[in-house]
């Protein structure tokens, strides 16, 4: 097994094989077959877009090969036309990369094989061993279509193999031709006959190379363009030759009837709507209300796992450093798993079905008025629930332009973390008396808030679509694939590699600052911090338990004032005076930089309240709180608005500056995120409270 | 001279020519070429994008870019 686990052993042979295909031939699937659960995510290098590696063996006897797969962008043809395409092609062309493929494995949709074809022939002209795929070979056949497997071997030059890899069948097959197969036995076309220009010694890679370069270097030219097109036609033309001799076409197409029926109600212009609704209703419900189930076990175990550990370790720095930053920090990374898991889950139910080609196909002409393509409404849409997944999310959109404002105004759709805080704040401006009914003032400044960011994400998004250059061409030219029942596992392996990737990337740099804060909070500026302890310590042995308890709370609330916290939070109030807050909002404002919803518990903290369930406690202790300026109340109408407008345009996570930073691969944009938010916050709540005071 | 975007639903009609040279290679690369046959199975509900049916699969383009396209009516 060490050899499996350790692909570099020198000790075996390791193969690398690229998986090479249109998008929804289901190369995914075969590649699931291939490798199981043995699978790496990671990087191309110097992109953004997912490197899928996985590991399989092949026995022969008593020695075997280990195989390395590579899951490459779904591409239609070797001249890229999006970043994700141009990954596939750079990958083929570099035989000193790393990636550079011994085997190409070419996936090919049976019951659309014509325009397979045109990518298939491309790869041939290679000249490294490819194997081809004729996958979804079962749904062709349903489809009446009938394809001569060794006579298309033989046309192509190339070892071909039926399989049907969601049901697993023809993958030992695949196998054996992938062991055996040598270099195609012919050229599809010839280099030369694409112009004149070309020597007998250009190879087709170097052919293509030299065009993407052209393009890089804004070197386009017609004569280029037309090279293409002659390229594209020529291949056709021998392809409709190869089809009619090796494909027979018998009987209805049934599964693509089948799939226009199923259209007819999805795309309605009135039902379909109505469904979108329902499956957003559906998704949303499930984000929001199923995971607290488990975020509240997962939030359980780390508490009980704190205590624990604080009762078994002798207190002090260490306990303090195990408990309060690292496992706090953990139990903050580990709670969003539930809400990710599920998102991905429904994203992925979505994309296999087919069903989300057709959100973004109806979708598509309301989001380009704003700069974004049919493919954002989902990010925006899973905002609501969070901000971290939603952002993961966007990878769908190939437009770099539009899935960079998708990322960028995501943050600004209400989250779940912000609920509590506009839960605090609206208690405090609505008496109770006006908060019954099913419409009442409380779920309507609720509304209002949803709203404002939403409202907010379009304008930010408006205003985006005229700053920023777009590098490549906004076109909507996209395959509607086929309806097909989505599969349990390719939805397992989805949710599985997504939580990996956040735990694992997004989650060292939130316990990292988690770690920081609970430093900064833990620990003051001079004495006052030391002696906060000695001053209590006679009132602590006289008292008893009920009494010793609000000791405790008084400690720590004079604790966080003395802090580092507590120190900056009185070196900002100058600066957040015009919004009408004061240095213990400060501190709040503070905390909430790990994550917004600490608000109501360092709220908790600095009123002493102690319990920070109990936010009636908190609210009566706010709502008496007077103003020394004014001789009013503090938390005022103007005050409390200001200050929900703040957290709802505020960028106070650093998990989404985390998932930011990763799926943009540049400190640049998370730093434009977090500047623009907190411009917006901070001119946004002094406009609330320079006209509501 | 029709284009594309002229097509009613339901309605066939057979490739011609593109107009624009760009966006031309990406259509042919997905099996948009003169001569083959094209129906507009729907619009969407807004009335863009459209749906036709080319090479017997189901391609999604907009208004703008269905413009480019030169066709034949049958």
């Amino acid at each position: 097994m060490t050899n499996f686990s350790h692909p570099n052993n020198s000790q075996t042979s390791l193969k690398t094989i690229a998986l090479v295909g249109n998008p929804n031939s289901g190369k995914s699937t075969l590649f699931n077959s291939l490798t199981g659960l043995n699978q790496k995510t990671g990087n191309f290098p110097g992109v953004t877009v997912d490197k899928k590696s996985g590991f399989f063996r092949i026995t022969k006897g008593e020695s075997f090969t280990s195989y390395r797969v590579i899951d490459l962008p779904g591409t239609y043809s070797l001249y890229p036309k999006s970043l994700d395409e141009k990954v596939t092609s750079e990958v083929l062309f570099d035989n000193k990369g790393i990636d550079f493929p011994d085997v190409i494995v070419a996936v090919a949709d049976s019951t659309n094989l014509k325009r397979n074809l045109l990518l298939i022939s491309q790869l041939i002209d290679l000249q490294l061993p490819v194997v081809l795929v004729l996958n979804m070979a079962d749904e062709a056949l349903k489809n009446g279509v009938i394809i001569n497997e060794e006579k298309l071997s033989e046309e192509l030059g190339i070892p071909v193999v039926q399989v049907n890899s969601r049901k697993n069948e023809g993958i030992n097959q695949l196998k054996e031709k992938i062991a055996s197969v040598q270099n195609p036995i012919k050229k599809f076309i010839d280099v030369k006959q694409l112009s004149s220009d070309f020597s007998e010694s250009i190879s087709y890679s170097d052919h293509i190379k030299m065009q993407i370069d052209a393009e890089n270097n804004k070197l386009i030219e017609k004569r280029i363009l037309k090279i293409e097109a002659r390229d594209t036609l020529l291949r056709y033309d021998k392809i409709k030759g190869i089809i009619t001799s090796c494909v027979r076409y018998e009987g209805k197409a049934k599964v693509i009837e089948r799939s226009d029926t199923i259209d007819k109600v999805i795309t309605h212009p009135f039902l379909g709507l109505l469904i979108f609704l329902g499956v957003l209703f559906i998704v949303f419900q499930s984000i929001f209300f199923i995971a607290e189930y488990p975020m509240t076990w997962i939030e359980d175990l780390f508490a009980w796992m704190g205590s624990s550990v604080s009762g078994i370790l002798p207190d002090g720095f260490f306990n303090d450093l195990l408990v309060k930053g690292i496992l706090a920090g953990l139990s903050g990374v580990v709670v969003f798993v539930p809400q990710i898991a599920l998102l991905f889950g429904f994203i992925s139910l979505l994309e296999d079905s087919g069903y989300m080609a057709r959100v973004s196909f109806m979708m598509d002409k309301l989001m380009r008025q704003v700069g974004l393509n049919g493919r954002s409404v989902i990010p925006l849409i899973s905002g609501v629930a969070c901000a971290v997944p939603a952002i993961m999310g966007t990878r769908t959109i190939s437009n770099a332009k539009e899935r960079i404002i998708t990322i960028m105004i995501t943050p600004l759709m209400s989250c779940s973390a912000r609920l509590p805080v506009y839960t605090l704040l609206i208690s405090l401006l609505v008496p109770d008396s006006e908060g019954d009914g099913f419409f009442n003032k409380k779920g309507l400044y609720l509304f209002i808030m949803y709203m404002l960011g939403f409202v907010m994400a379009l304008l930010v998004a408006l205003v985006m679509k005229f700053i920023l250059k777009a590098k490549e061409r906004s076109f909507f030219i996209m395959e509607l694939p086929i309806y097909r029942m989505p599969q349990v596992r390719t939805v397992g392996i989805t949710m599985y590699n997504k939580v990996k990737v956040f735990l694992f990337d997004a989650g060292k740099i939130i316990i990292a600052v988690s770690i920081v804060l609970w430093l900064l909070s833990s620990y003051g500026p001079g004495d006052t911090f030391k002696n906060i302890e000695t001053k209590y310590s006679e009132q602590l042995k006289t008292s008893d338990d009920a009494g010793k308890k609000e000791v405790e709370t008084l400690i720590a609330s004079e604790k966080l004032e003395a802090s580092y916290v507590g120190w900056i939070g009185r070196k900002i109030e100058p600066a957040i005076r015009p919004l009408g807050f004061d240095w213990k909002i400060g501190i709040s404002l503070i905390t909430s930089l790990a994550a917004r919803e600490v608000f109501v518990g360092t709220m908790a903290t600095i009123y002493s309240s102690g319990d920070e369930e109990n936010t009636m406690k908190i609210r009566d202790k706010m709502k008496m709180e007077i103003n020394p300026d004014t001789g009013k109340k503090r938390y005022d109408e103007a005050v409390c608005w200001s200050l929900m407008i703040f957290y709802a345009f505020a960028m106070q996570c650093m998990s989404t500056l985390a998932v930011t930073y990763r799926e943009t691969k540049s400190y640049k944009w998370a730093s434009i995120q977090f500047a623009y938010m907190s411009v917006l916050a901070y001119v946004g709540s002094w406009v609330t409270y320079s006209m509501l005071s | 001279m029709k284009t594309l975007a002229e097509l009613k639903p339901g309605e066939h009609a057979r490739i011609v020519s593109f107009t624009d040279e760009e966006l031309s290679l990406k259509l042919l690369e997905m099996g948009c070429l003169p001569g083959e046959e094209v129906i507009l199975k729907k619009n969407a509900p807004l009335g863009c994008p459209m749906a036709i049916e080319v090479a017997g699969y189901l391609l999604s383009l907009r208004k703008a870019e269905a413009a480019t396209v030169i066709v034949d009516f049958d």
